[in-house]
């Protein structure tokens, strides 16, 4: 039971990261990509009905990690106390900012806007790279099962880090450059001529720097916790996952250079999925490990809830989730193709 | 999660007449109910995170019991609301009638079940059910239904739901009469201020009989000194008085200036005037709500508020049948300026659910001082609270800002969005 919530609750959040990822990676992209009022009207459509729902994998994966593992949620959510709260900002100012910028026709209200888009996106995918690489690193967890973090103290992985060190950076920045390409190659299937061609060029440009993070950020991750390898080494099999990765890296170059956006799109968020998988089966079934001493990790074994709770859980989400991927299903198909800046009767 | 059934309201009824102007009424309410949705969105999130943040010994312990109500609320009504507003806002014109009038009933259906999750959550926290104590602090979930079966949730989450139509019963009943009275978009004045009144005096009604009524009964009896704090009884009596207003003085244990009808406390919680009403003198000092005055206030501000609600829409009712409503300018114009009000009474009504269970996060069992995060300082703690206090600040400025815009512009200049940007373009 313990395996089946970490590996709900592991997809739940790779999902989120898939989907609201490409939003993210378009908000980074908007000044860069988005040059005239078109391109960033077309930019804003590509997302505008399917963010929110997006998003919601997010919650929704947050309230299954509460009810499945509490005292990770309870530990993580107040140790991370700061970050999150940053993290709960920049959420607001993303929603609102991609929701409330058509409503006044005014340039300094749409810049203002467009400002706050680019700002908190960007920021998003750094704050969520830095949060899983701290997960990795281990946080000062003590023996009562909690512990607080900093945002920073020397910037140097040991016994007392802070949230953002030299590793966490690296992570932050893997986060960022994976989240463009995603987001540039989800903008090449929704847009149209240029602004098509340009997101394509970019997510060819971005590739490249992301072959090279992505090469620091496991040699790193092996310099910082060795034991990561301890289950591949266990289960070879496992040692597909890190294949995938580059196989995917290079299908996503393949593709790109074959203008097959979509594919290439669906690439990219299998290189997302494989390096989540690859850092959950690294780490499991340690949930969040201590850098004080291995005795206090929040394990699956210390944080399961109740059996029947769980066992519960599980028919209920069974459902929702087969729910829930219909309506995906239904608003990815009413929403298919590409976006126009122009469009009859629109607004106010 | 009110205005959601009013415009689901508007889109059957231009369903079964075909009147294109309920249509476009519908159309203007959505825009607005848009800007609504995404600010509860994003001023949600922070409330699923704060659990973990700033109560992390309560979620520890609980989190085995509420954590399921609020997964389910994300994976059942989040997902639910979120896809089919979009297809509510954009699919107008690439979707059928029915299926249109379908997607605005899914968000309809979305948020209400939203809101039955949240309610199941705090109910537990008022009156837990179905759960074991373990020797460590933990509680562990016995009864799935009886979770969801709390009697408690099912009363409270009727009184909260009756609450959330009259607020948007009387939203729509002020941007009426703000037409009517400026004699402009006449008709959709009329509309408005005939569904805002009609929906409004049965929510209004309801509100206090039945859901107040039994909701403030299933809570005397268990939780006994939640309501002696409310109704200002500091002394147990039979023959209970209510007392109407008055300033709680808790050096001398009495209420100051009241205004009081005897037994009639007694007759509402008992059914009879015989009835002995326990008052803070039988409980220890330790289990009295810590903040009596405001407890004892917000209690009285939303039951005051909501007879001057009932009071209103039935005289507005009662004009409206009698086909006066529209020319009634003096009753217009109340009905304009008492839009707010509902707000401050939901907000009261909450404050004084909460502040009820005090001491206790989880009635009972655990104390809210046993619950908070040991290791946030009270310094990080007041630093994201004035963070969370400016921004949302800022957000209810342009939230009037934006609204205004909206109902200024009117119904008339509303077209269906085809082109997604963002949920309204």
């Amino acid at each position: 039971m313990g395996a089946i919530w970490f590996w709900i609750v592991a997809v739940m959040l790779a999902t989120y990261v898939v989907l609201d990822g490409f939003d993210i990676g378009i908000g980074f992209l908007y000044p860069f990509l988005g040059r005239s009022e078109e391109d960033r009207k077309v930019m804003m459509r590509s997302i505008g009905p399917v963010w929110d729902g997006n998003e919601v994998w997010l919650l929704a994966g947050g309230g299954t990690l509460f009810f499945a593992f509490p005292l990770l949620y309870a530990s993580s959510f107040s140790g991370f106390y700061l970050p999150l709260m940053i993290v709960l900002w920049l959420l607001i100012g993303r929603g609102v900012s991609i929701e409330l910028r058509a409503h006044i026709d005014n340039a300094v209200w749409k810049s203002f806007f467009d400002g706050v888009f680019f700002f908190s996106s960007a920021l998003l995918a750094i704050f969520y790279g830095a949060a899983l690489a701290n997960v990795i690193r281990g946080v000062p967890i003590g023996t009562d099962s909690y512990f607080f973090l900093p945002l920073w103290t020397n910037w140097r992985v040991g016994p007392h880090p802070g949230i953002l060190d030299w590793y966490t950076l690296i992570g932050g920045v893997v986060a960022l450059v994976a989240l463009a390409v995603h987001g540039a190659l989800y903008l090449a299937v929704k847009a149209q001529g240029d602004l098509e061609e340009r997101a394509l060029r970019c997510s060819q440009i971005g590739w490249v720097a992301l072959c090279v993070v992505t090469a620091i950020s496991l040699v790193a991750t092996i310099a910082v916790r060795p034991s990561m390898l301890d289950n591949y080494k266990t289960y070879p099999i496992a040692f597909a996952i890190p294949v995938l990765v580059v196989l995917s890296l290079i299908a996503i170059k393949v593709f790109a250079v074959k203008k097959r956006a979509f594919a290439a799109f669906l690439c990219s968020s299998l290189y997302l999925v494989m390096m989540l998988v690859g850092a959950a089966a690294g780490l499991y079934p340690v949930l969040l490990p201590s850098s004080i001493s291995a005795a206090n990790d929040i394990t699956i074994a210390n944080a399961l809830s109740g059996s029947y709770a769980v066992h519960v859980g599980l028919i209920w989400w069974a459902l929702g989730t087969l729910l829930a991927l219909g309506y995906f299903i239904v608003s990815y198909t009413m929403f298919r193709g590409k976006v126009s800046a122009d469009a009859e009767g629109y607004g106010h | 999660m009110g205005l959601a059934l009013l415009i689901v309201v508007l889109k059957t009824i231009a369903l079964k007449t075909g009147d294109e102007r309920y249509h476009q009424a519908a159309r203007f309410w959505a825009k607005i109910f848009a800007v609504n949705f995404l600010l509860g969105v994003v001023t949600g999130i922070p409330m699923e995170f704060e659990f973990g943040t700033n109560w992390s010994e309560f979620s520890r312990r609980t989190g085995g019991i509420i954590g399921q109500p609020l997964a389910m609320e994300g994976v059942f009504s989040f997902f639910l609301e979120s896809t089919f507003l979009g297809l509510f806002l954009f699919g107008e014109k690439r979707l059928s009638k029915w299926a249109h009038w379908g997607a605005a009933f899914m968000v309809f259906a979305g948020s209400w079940i939203s809101g039955f999750f949240i309610i199941v959550t705090d109910a537990w926290m008022q009156h837990p059910v179905a759960y074991r104590l373990l020797p460590d602090g933990r509680f562990q979930l016995t009864s799935f239904w009886g979770l969801l079966m709390n009697r408690w949730a099912w009363l409270q989450y009727a009184h909260n739901m009756c609450g959330a139509v009259v607020t948007a019963s009387f939203v729509m009943a002020a941007v009426g009469a703000f037409y009517l009275l400026e004699k402009r978009d006449v008709e959709f004045g009329r509309l408005f201020v005939r569904l805002g009144v009609i929906a409004g005096v049965i929510s209004c009604s309801m509100q206090i009989f039945p859901t107040g009524d039994m909701q403030g009964r299933y809570a005397a009896m268990n939780q006994p000194a939640a309501i002696a704090g409310m109704e200002g009884l500091f002394q147990s009596e039979k023959g209970a008085p209510i007392v109407l207003i008055g300033q709680p003085n808790i050096e001398q244990q009495r209420i100051d200036n009241p205004l009081a009808v005897n037994k009639v406390l007694s007759f509402l919680i008992y059914g009879t005037t015989a009835a002995e009403v326990k008052g803070l003198d039988q409980f220890p000092r330790d289990q009295w709500p810590s903040a009596l005055p405001l407890l004892f206030y917000s209690y009285h501000i939303m039951a005051g508020l909501g007879t001057y609600f009932v009071l209103l829409m039935v005289t507005a009712a009662v004009l409206l049948w009698r086909g006066a409503l529209y020319r009634a300018r003096w009753i217009l114009w109340p009905l304009m300026l008492s839009f707010p009000l509902p707000y401050i009474a939901n907000t009261a009504g909450w404050m004084t659910a909460e502040i009820g269970r005090q001491p206790w996060l989880v009635y009972g069992l655990l104390r809210t001082a046993n619950g908070y995060s040991l290791h946030v300082s009270a310094g990080n703690s007041l630093f994201t609270l004035l963070g969370f206090l400016g921004m949302y600040g800022l957000l209810s400025i342009l939230w009037i800002l934006l609204v205004y815009r909206f109902i200024e512009s009117g119904p008339g200049a509303v077209k269906p969005s085809v082109a997604p940007e963002g949920f309204t373009s």
